[in-house]
């Protein structure tokens, strides 16, 4: 089956501990991703949703892994632009290994589906998300502090 | 993860052609990237690897197949460092301008 699929890798002064707590703890998430935070528990089969500051989604899912603090997996539906709401389904994957003094941090985002809009879309997001959280993470300075997108946007 | 690696990784025009062809077409085997260039397998491996190395390119294993993907990071952590501060629309702007002057069918 074809798949569009963007591949993020980031190394990070941290420990995986930590990244695991920045990537799942809403306290964090606000300060790297536009001021968006995640709702979830983070168990396997559990619903997420990421959403605006207006408590209003962006995109949701499901939980389909979650091995703390090594790696994460969910189901990723868009939820308020129709021609994106409309490719279904796509996969997102957090994998997470210590190395010499940093921590690797595999970002994967993929739909079963060629020419799609959905990994378009995102693909600009991650880079500018996976900066401010690893600037968090090495200075305790995120670099999207004060940028906020809102569904308006 | 070391800047020189990334700026020595950049500065070879052929390891520069493979991060176009990812770009243009992301994930492709070893093989597929091969196609129609003027290198040999053994020098498209080795600049895999040192693209690899500066993070510039990430592999990924899906079954047999071991698939390259551009890994646009390094390059946005540039950008953050020496253009971030200034604002990113002008510079869009300026780019996009850039490009369209220099369309080879653009009539002055």
């Amino acid at each position: 089956m074809s798949h569009d699929r963007f591949v993020y890798v980031t190394f990070i002064r941290t420990t995986p501990e930590k990244l695991w707590e920045a990537l799942t703890t809403p306290e964090f998430q606000r300060q790297y991703w536009f001021g968006m935070h995640v709702d979830s528990d983070f168990k396997p089969g559990s619903p997420w949703r990421l959403l605006f500051e207006d408590g209003s989604a962006a995109d949701a899912g499901e939980v389909l892994e979650a091995d703390p603090p090594r790696r994460l997996a969910i189901s990723w539906r868009h939820e308020w632009k129709p021609e994106l709401a409309a490719e279904g389904l796509a996969r997102a994957s957090f994998d997470i290994e210590p190395g010499d003094g940093t921590v690797k941090l595999t970002v994967t985002h993929e739909i079963d589906r060629t020419g799609s809009k959905l990994i378009e879309a995102v693909s600009g997001g991650w880079p500018r998300i996976l900066s401010s959280l690893k600037s968090l993470l090495e200075t305790g300075q995120s670099l999207t502090r004060d940028q906020t997108v809102t569904r308006a946007a | 993860m070391s800047m020189d690696a990334v700026f020595k990784a950049l500065a070879d025009p052929s390891r520069r052609e493979l991060l176009d062809r990812l770009h243009a077409r992301n994930g492709q085997t070893l093989g597929e990237l091969c196609e129609g260039l003027g290198m040999t397998r053994q020098a498209v491996t080795k600049h895999l690897a040192i693209l690899e190395q500066a993070n510039l390119v990430a592999t990924l294993r899906r079954g047999r197949e071991k698939l390259h993907h551009l890994n646009p990071i390094p390059i946005h952590e540039i950008a953050v460092r020496w253009i971030g501060k200034y604002e990113p629309a002008h510079l869009r702007a300026l780019s996009d301008l850039k490009t369209s002057l220099e369309e080879p069918n653009h009539e002055p």
